[in-house]
């Protein structure tokens, strides 16, 4: 059967077909049992004409409440940070959009030359001293910086704070499941973590330590403390940060942490409903040869000329094998290329303004949103550009009748956990205006009332 | 043909053995170096870890490739060598010399007689190239 999408022309199957003294391609299928085989044709509509798809996909697309279409205030680990032009300009450039696994240094030395940028102002505005060309996303990120510090310590313990995101927890748990690297929870009884109580759990059995600033109630955590704590028992500190924020928050690298992950997604990646996104892992210069995943370094060519190369690539499972810290092979590089396009587009100082904007407007939207009666802050502790409100009515009902009204109000957190079922976790970033959160303090008032 | 000092003893996983008094003195042959390429690092025990014959100590890799070192006699390491994390192409340049990797104190003298001599291991690289 022809079809624009098969390259083979029905005259080259028959000549096919030919060679191989077969009369058609019924032939080749006798070998399969005739209760195996499918009698009928498939129950699929026929096939449309592209404009009409077009239509239809756009009327598909229509249905969907987006950041475009309503004031987005969620957050969770996914931001409505604005994405610059310039961003969306080159990476529908096909060298970068379509290049699969560009990595020759013969051939792709301006690829390797944007990760080898990615990395350095990764690196940077973590404080660390190597950063990888990017994991998939925050959560592996995570469970990778978790199986680091297991081989780099021999240890078979992780400790990590409640507060760090649900979702990155569980999926280090089934990375941890595999090496039989226990995880144990340190609780966070009002906002943060207890340190105190987590101090207890840290011991010569423990890998590391793995807490989120800000983390995922929008607290502020005490990663120096939490350094000390780790150091002390000679385990890792593990800290999970989002670097859009660290224009204005200090480098997790200068307060202890020895591995920084994090979701890069707030760096000019588009929400797009989950990702693709991108994990950021750095590394102190001591640990790099565990590190996991692609890692592109600077040298000279035979004529002194500078390049850029895979680079300790025995880390690797390719060469390494079995006893790789880890299996991947492989990076976001298109994300990791819109970070970099974003990082070098807004600058040093245009990053510290992204920061202190989405502070201020949260701290304003705090005040304003706790205005409504029955409406109150969660949580007591430092916040930076998300918080926690307690509402007097279903947050899942208020999420819906303000969706209505061109509002995404935020994420419910009765599914993180049930003893904050009455909760909403706000979010607030350099997009929102001063009208959309006071149209959003008028409509939560009237919702909740 | 690699040099293979007579006498030293040899593993077939291309370590060298150098008794020393009550101490061997342990490293990788000069076929190993070269067949590796240039070293780039070399992961080595702690003073006092033990060690068992025919079993992994460390690591060495060079830039194509990565390699466990095998003990050649069971015991505790009494040194080890520093100077190969600042320079690991020491052990591309004198394998057999400042490029040694560990000293062992052996537990069980009969591990010796295990080894491979000079002329066996020669023989065995012979076989090894078929």
């Amino acid at each position: 059967m022809a079809s624009r999408f098969i390259a083979n022309t029905t005259a080259e199957q028959r000549q096919m077909l030919g060679v191989i003294g077969a009369g058609s391609i019924e032939d080749l299928l006798v070998k399969i049992p005739a209760k195996a085989r499918l009698s009928r044709p498939l129950n699929l509509a026929p096939a449309l004409a592209e404009t009409d798809l077009v239509r239809h996909m756009r009327a598909l697309a229509a249905r969907n409440a987006d950041a475009d279409s309503h004031a987005c205030f969620m957050g969770a680990g996914s931001y409505d940070h604005y994405v610059p032009s310039p961003i969306s300009h080159m990476v529908l450039r096909g060298e970068f959009l379509t290049a699969y696994t560009p990595y020759q240094p013969e051939a792709s030395q301006g690829t390797l030359r944007t990760i080898y940028e990615y990395q350095t102002m990764i690196a940077e505005l973590t404080g660390m001293d190597v950063a990888n060309a990017s994991i998939y996303d925050g959560a592996s990120s995570l469970a990778e910086a978790a199986l680091m510090a297991h081989a780099v310590t021999e240890r078979k313990e992780i400790v990590l704070s409640r507060g760090v995101n649900p979702l990155y927890r569980r999926v280090t748990a089934t990375y941890c499941e595999g090496p039989g690297i226990r995880l144990r929870d340190a609780a966070v009884p009002d906002g943060v973590t207890d340190l105190d109580a987590a101090k207890k759990l840290v011991g010569p059995k423990t890998a590391a330590l793995v807490v989120q600033s800000p983390n995922f109630y929008g607290c502020l955590e005490d990663v120096a403390t939490a350094a000390e704590i780790a150091h002390a028992a000679g385990a890792l500190l593990v800290v999970v940060a989002d670097p859009v924020n660290l224009g204005v928050l200090e480098a997790p690298g200068k307060l202890g942490a020895d591995i920084v992950v994090g979701e890069g997604q707030g760096l000019g990646v588009p929400m797009s409903f989950g990702g693709p996104n991108l994990g950021v892992f750095a590394a102190k210069k001591d640990l790099v040869r565990r590190m996991p995943g692609r890692l592109v370094g600077a040298t000279v060519d035979k004529d002194g000329r500078r390049g850029f190369v895979l680079t300790l690539q025995t880390r690797e499972q390719h060469i390494r094998r079995a006893k790789a810290t880890s299996n991947i092979c492989t990076n976001v590089a298109l994300c990791a290329l819109m970070a970099t396009i974003y990082l070098a587009t807004l600058g040093r100082r245009g990053l510290v303004r992204v920061g202190e904007l989405s502070t201020a407007k949260a701290h304003y939207a705090a005040e304003r949103l706790t205005k409504a009666p029955g409406v109150s802050l969660r949580f007591a502790q430092p916040f930076f550009k998300e918080f926690a409100l307690k509402l007097p009515k279903s947050p899942e009902r208020v999420v819906a009748k303000l969706a209505k009204q061109g509002i995404l109000a935020g994420v419910p957190l009765k599914a993180f956990d049930r003893a904050l079922a009455d909760c909403l976790l706000v979010a607030v970033t350099e997009k929102r205006t001063k009208a959309e959160v006071d149209a959003f303090a008028e409509a939560l008032a009237k919702a909740v009332a | 043909m690699a040099n293979i000092p007579k006498e030293l003893r040899y593993t077939r996983e291309h370590e060298w053995a150098k008794q020393e008094g009550d101490r061997v003195r342990v490293g990788i042959t000069d076929y190993a170096q070269e067949q590796l390429g240039d070293v780039v690092f070399v992961e080595l025990p702690k003073v006092g870890a033990k060690v068992t014959a025919a079993k992994a100590f460390g690591v060495v890799e060079s830039v194509k490739a990565v390699s466990d070192l095998f003990a050649p006699v069971s015991g505790e390491v009494v040194e080890a060598n520093g100077e190969l994390t600042k320079k690991p192409e020491t052990v591309n340049q004198e394998p057999y010399g400042k490029g040694w990797m560990i000293v062992i104190k052996p537990s069980n003298k009969a591990d010796w007689d295990q080894l491979l001599t000079a002329q066996q291991y020669e023989d065995f690289l012979k076989q090894a190239a078929h």
